[in-house]
């Protein structure tokens, strides 16, 4: 499988307004974060939802969040902890070392 | 920014969440049925998971709200039933009104 | 290719939702309508009654205690616990646990460094297969909002406490995988045997929302 990404990369999640199935949920979208882990390949729910066959298949991401990047002050918690959220790759894109 | 408007069913987050009940219930017999019905569709490739997720999330906000767990398995199992052309609504109204009148009060 | 669509427009325009109210024999309205669902998709030779019996076997035949025997496994045996880490629907097999329908499974392990919880924000991901149903509260509106957001209030709610200098880690079940948290092993279980450290592991424990203690199993005795 070609993956565009790999584990330690960073990664913003897209905010593009998208409607309909998806699985990326709201309170990750725009934000920042880092692959933890490339778990393969795997058919795309956006499409298998309307009786697609969800094909070809796509890259599927553990991808990792500092609870502080996603909340803020509003985090009641440990500074390490930690959320991980399953995204696709179409979801995300790069982070460059300055572009943050 | 978060231009985007939250659909009913993406619920990580929400500012109005409340204390957690931790209440178990035994399942009815019409919640065993649907659990049975949802995976019997699914195990013979009527419906994939992801249209039943995705009809669930199509019923109006306060509809998917208010539904118990199981109620919405329901409603989202009537959908994709109807949309696939395998039932019509006025074919389980009849079936509806028809146990009820065999089973029904009285 | 992505195909989204505003789904509130997939011809179920006209749907009404009405709720004449709980009928006179007890039985709420979608009570009523999955039965005539029921018997029109056998009517029609859909499904067969057998259809619908094997799945409801399926879920009932799955409970904790599978998931308390892979976890007891692991606790004891080190290349078990390795295999299950690389590979844990193979390793379930091994016990005769058959999660070879579920697409992926993944064991995230407690540390004294980590301390991991498992949610489905979207809807009620969890892996039945290994643990049977979840239980309501992991399906309910309140769970899937905070987990994500105050996941250690959440804990404490449930009366487990986990010290700063712990990370918690939360993992959201947004895709084809499902998670299933390996508890740490409680102290002063030395010796024990897999069945009686089976008994510690609780559905709570594998969730994330409590740990396996000895007292629990004193409180059965």
């Amino acid at each position: 499988m070609t993956a565009r990404f790999q584990r330690g990369d960073r990664v913003r999640v897209r905010a593009n307004g998208q409607r309909g199935h998806i699985r990326t949920p709201g309170y990750v979208r725009g934000k920042t974060g880092w692959i933890e882990a490339v778990h393969g390949e795997f058919r795309n729910p956006e499409s298998l939802a309307y009786g697609g066959d969800g094909l070809p298949k796509r890259a599927l991401y553990l991808v990792a969040f500092d609870q502080a990047d996603l909340w803020g002050r509003r985090y009641r918690g440990a500074e390490g902890d930690r959320l991980t959220v399953d995204i696709f790759e179409h979801w995300l894109d790069p982070v460059g070392g300055d572009n943050d | 920014m978060d231009d985007e408007v939250r659909a009913v069913h993406d619920r990580g987050g929400r500012p109005d969440a409340g204390p957690i009940d931790r209440t178990e219930h035994q399942l009815e017999d019409w919640e065993h049925l649907a659990e049975g019905i949802s995976g019997a569709l699914s195990a013979k490739g009527i419906r994939c998971t992801d249209e039943s997720r995705r009809a669930m999330e199509s019923l109006p906000p306060d509809v998917y709200e208010s539904l118990k767990y199981y109620e919405r398995w329901i409603a989202g199992a009537e959908i994709i039933l109807i949309e696939k052309g395998i039932l019509t609504r006025e074919e389980i109204d009849a079936k509806v009104a028809e146990l009820d009148q065999r089973w029904g009060a009285g | 290719m992505t195909e989204s669509h505003d789904a509130h427009h997939q011809g179920d325009g006209d749907h009404q939702h009405e709720h004449p109210g709980v009928q006179p024999d007890g039985q709420p309205p979608y009570a009523q309508r999955i039965r005539a669902i029921e018997a029109l998709l056998i009517e029609k030779g859909v499904l067969t009654r057998e259809d619908i019996q094997r799945s409801v076997d399926n879920i009932e035949s799955r409970s904790p205690a599978d998931g308390a025997r892979i976890v007891a496994r692991a606790w004891v045996d080190p290349a078990y616990r390795a295999r299950l880490l690389a590979n844990p629907k193979a390793a379930a097999a091994e016990l005769g646990i058959d999660a070879s329908s579920v697409t992926e499974v993944v064991v995230v392990e407690n540390s004294d460094d980590v301390h991991h919880l498992v949610v489905c924000t979207l809807c009620s991901c969890y892996p039945r297969q290994i643990l049977g149903r979840p239980p309501d509260w992991y399906k309910s509106f309140n769970y899937r909002s905070r987990a994500v957001v105050e996941p250690r209030a959440v804990i404490a709610e449930f009366g487990l406490e986990v010290g700063d200098d712990v990370e918690v880690r939360v993992h959201d079940s947004t895709a084809d995988v499902r998670y299933l948290v390996l508890p740490q092993r409680p102290a002063g279980t030395d010796g024990w045997s897999e069945e009686d450290l089976a008994r510690l592991v609780t559905r709570d424990s594998m969730i994330g929302v409590a740990t396996p203690h000895v007292e629990m199993a004193e409180a059965r005795a």
